[in-house]
C-alpha cells in the first residue's frame, strides 16, 4: 500500500447524518453506492435530501460499477500543507465514475510520479480503523 | 467538452430592472485605512481593527461619532460590540456580516452600499482584521487535536483522504485546467513574477525590495503539486478598513470619492467551499462568472471599459481563471494571456493587482485589494495606472464570491 499514516494523529472521520448515512453504511460494508432519484432517475453525489432536478424526495441507493478514470489529482509534497496524520508524499484524486458521478479519494497502489489525468481506476476498500473504512482506487487494466 | 459551459446563460429575466438598481453612482468609498502588514503584529485583532477604522475615518475627514453602520466578515474573530466599545462609537444602527471567507470582501461593500442607498445608514465601515500569520494559518489543516469529525458534511468526503488545505483544493482545479487547456507551470509563474514587481514598487508590501525571476519561481519548493511556494499567497497579520457614504455627502469630504458603479455577489449551483469538483467542468469559476455577469448588467459596462483590476489572488491560477470568467479573454486563454506578463503590467491591456496583491503585498482576505482599487481611482497608487477611470476588484473564489466596480 502506498499511503502511510503517522501514528498518534488520527484521520478525520466523515460526518454522518440523516442524508448521507446510507452512503457511509455502504462503504463500511465494502459497497460503493450512490443516491438515485426514483422519480427522474438522476444519479447524485454527494447525497442530499432532495433531487436537484425534479425536487422529489423519493431516493434509493444503487450500486456503482466501481470503475472510473482519474479526472484530476494533486500530490501533497510539503508536510505543513498536508494532513498531519498522513505521511507525504501522497496523492488525492477526483475520480470520474463510469456511472456518471465524481468522488474524491486516494490512490491505493500508484506512486505520485505515475499518476496522470485519464488513468483507468477501480475502487478498493481500505479498513483503516475499527470505525473508519474509506473507498480508495487502484489502477485498472483495460 | 465545453458545451455545457458555453451553453450557460445569465438569467436576466429573474433579476430586477436595471433602472431600479439604486447603488450605481449614489454611493462612494470615501475613506481607507490600514495597519502595517507583518508576520507578527504583537497585538489583538480587535486593536488592529480599531486602528484601521480610525485611520479610514481620519482619511475621510470624518469623526468616529459619524459612523452608524458596520459590516464585517463572518470569518473575522472580532465583533461589532467590542469594536463599538473600543472606538467609542455612541451607537450603531446598521450591522451585519458576510460569509464564505474571502468571498465576503466585495460583499461587505454591497451590503454597506445597500444600506446607504436605501437610507438605512449614513456612514458604513467595512473592515477585516486578522493575525493570520502569528495565529492560526489558513494554509494548515484544521486543529487535528480537537476535531475528530470533519466540521461539516462536505468536508467528510475530503478530509479523511487528507485533502485538507486550501492550496490542495485549488491545486485540484489547476491540474484539470492545465490538462484541458494545455497550460504550463512556466506560464503560471508570470503571474507571480508580475505581482512581485508591483510589490517592489509598494513600500508597504511585505515583499517590498524582494524581486523574483521566473527561474526563482520555478526553483521555489513544491507545496502541493502542481502548486509551488510562489503560487501561494502570503500569510499576514494586519487590518484594512474602508468607509462608505452617499455620493451627495461624499462631495463635502476630504478625498476624491471612489463612486460605486456596481457591487454584486454570486453563488452557482453544485458549489462547495473551494472544492466544487462535482460540476460538469472544474476548470472554471462559475461563481465569478455570475458575479461578473451581474456586474456588467447593472453597470452597463464591459471588461473593455475597465482600466485596472484587483483580482483575488490567493493562488496564481485564480488570476487567469478570473480573467476568463470576467470576460477579459476567452475560456482557456487566461494563462496564455498572463505569459510574459506584459498584458497585466502597467501599460498592458489590464494591469492586475497593482499593490502586489495577496501574492506579494499582504493577505487581508481581499480588503487590501479594495483599498488598492480606491487608490487607483484617487491617483495615489504606487503603481498608478495613468488617468484610471474605472477600477475593478473581485472577492475570494472557489467560494460564493463578490465583485465591485468603482469609477472616478
Amino acid at each position: 500500500m502506498v499511503m502511510e499514516y503517522n501514528p498518534g494523529i488520527q484521520l478525520l472521520r466523515p460526518r454522518v447524518d440523516f442524508d448521507n448515512q446510507g452512503y457511509w453504511d455502504g462503504i463500511k460494508q465494502h459497497k460503493l453506492i450512490f443516491q438515485k432519484c426514483k422519480y427522474c432517475g438522476l444519479l447524485i453525489h454527494r447525497p442530499r435530501p432532495m433531487c436537484p432536478r425534479c425536487n422529489s424526495m423519493d431516493m434509493e441507493w444503487v450500486p456503482s460499477m466501481g470503475k472510473g478514470t482519474v479526472y484530476s489529482w494533486v500530490n501533497f509534497v510539503y508536510a505543513n500543507a498536508a494532513y498531519p496524520g498522513i505521511k507525504v508524499p501522497y496523492l488525492v484524486v477526483v475520480v470520474e465514475m463510469l456511472d456518471g458521478v465524481r468522488i474524491v479519494s486516494n490512490m491505493y497502489d500508484v506512486p505520485p510520479d505515475e499518476i496522470y489525468v485519464g488513468m483507468p481506476v477501480e475502487v478498493v476498500f481500505d479498513d483503516i480503523a475499527d470505525d473508519l473504512t474509506l473507498p480508495k482506487f487502484k489502477r485498472r487494466e483495460v | 467538452m465545453y458545451d455545457q459551459y458555453l451553453a450557460r446563460r445569465y438569467r436576466t429575466t429573474v433579476r430586477p430592472r436595471v433602472e431600479d438598481y439604486k447603488i450605481k453612482d449614489n454611493v462612494a468609498i470615501v475613506g481607507i485605512g490600514q495597519t502595517e502588514f507583518s508576520k507578527n503584529s504583537g497585538r489583538s485583532e480587535c486593536q488592529m481593527a480599531c486602528e484601521a477604522i480610525k485611520a479610514a475615518v481620519e482619511d475621510a475627514g470624518l469623526n468616529i461619532e459619524d459612523i452608524d453602520g458596520l459590516v464585517k466578515y463572518a470569518m473575522d474573530y472580532t465583533d461589532e460590540m467590542h469594536i463599538v466599545s473600543a472606538l467609542g462609537i455612541p451607537d450603531l444602527n446598521y450591522f451585519g456580516e458576510c460569509g464564505w471567507g474571502g468571498g465576503a470582501s466585495c460583499a461587505t461593500i454591497l451590503h454597506a452600499a445597500t444600506a446607504i442607498a436605501s437610507g438605512a445608514a449614513n456612514y458604513v465601515v467595512c473592515y477585516r482584521a486578522m493575525n493570520e500569520r502569528s495565529g492560526a494559518r489558513y494554509g494548515r489543516a484544521p486543529g487535528v487535536e480537537q476535531i475528530m469529525i470533519a466540521p461539516n458534511d462536505h468536508y467528510g468526503y475530503l478530509m479523511p483522504f487528507g485533502l485538507a488545505t486550501p492550496p490542495s483544493w485549488v491545486a485540484m482545479f489547476a491540474t484539470r485546467y492545465m490538462y484541458e487547456f494545455g497550460a504550463t507551470v512556466e506560464q503560471l509563474g508570470w503571474v507571480s513574477v508580475v505581482c512581485r514587481e508591483y510589490a517592489c514598487m509598494n513600500p508597504k508590501a511585505m515583499f517590498y525590495g524582494r524581486p523574483i525571476t521566473l527561474q526563482d519561481y520555478m526553483e521555489s519548493r513544491m507545496i502541493v503539486e502542481p502548486l509551488r511556494l510562489y503560487d501561494c499567497c502570503l500569510d499576514t497579520d494586519g487590518a484594512v478598513a474602508v468607509i462608505l457614504t452617499s455620493a451627495e455627502r461624499a462631495k463635502a469630504l476630504k478625498q476624491r470619492p471612489a463612486y460605486i458603479l456596481g457591487a454584486t455577489q454570486g453563488i452557482a449551483t453544485q458549489g462547495e467551499m473551494m472544492t466544487s469538483y462535482y460540476r460538469p467542468m472544474i476548470s472554471i469559476l462559475p461563481e465569478s462568472w455570475y458575479a461578473g455577469q451581474e456586474l456588467w448588467r447593472v453597470t452597463g459596462l464591459s471588461p473593455k471599459d475597465v482600466d485596472v483590476a484587483q483580482l483575488y489572488d490567493a493562488f496564481t491560477p485564480l488570476i487567469p481563471m478570473q480573467l476568463e470568467e470576467y470576460g477579459f479573454c476567452g475560456v482557456g486563454e487566461g494563462v496564455a494571456f498572463c505569459e510574459g506578463g506584459d498584458r497585466i503590467r502597467l501599460g498592458g491591456e489590464i494591469p492586475c493587482n497593482t499593490s502586489g496583491g495577496h501574492l506579494s503585498e499582504a493577505y487581508i482576505h481581499g480588503m487590501n485589494l479594495i483599498a488598492e482599487a480606491v487608490r487607483q481611482i484617487r491617483g495615489t497608487s504606487t503603481a498608478q495606472v495613468e488617468d484610471a477611470e474605472i477600477s475593478l476588484v473581485t472577492g475570494g473564489l472557489g467560494v460564493p464570491t463578490s465583485a465591485v466596480l468603482l469609477r472616478r
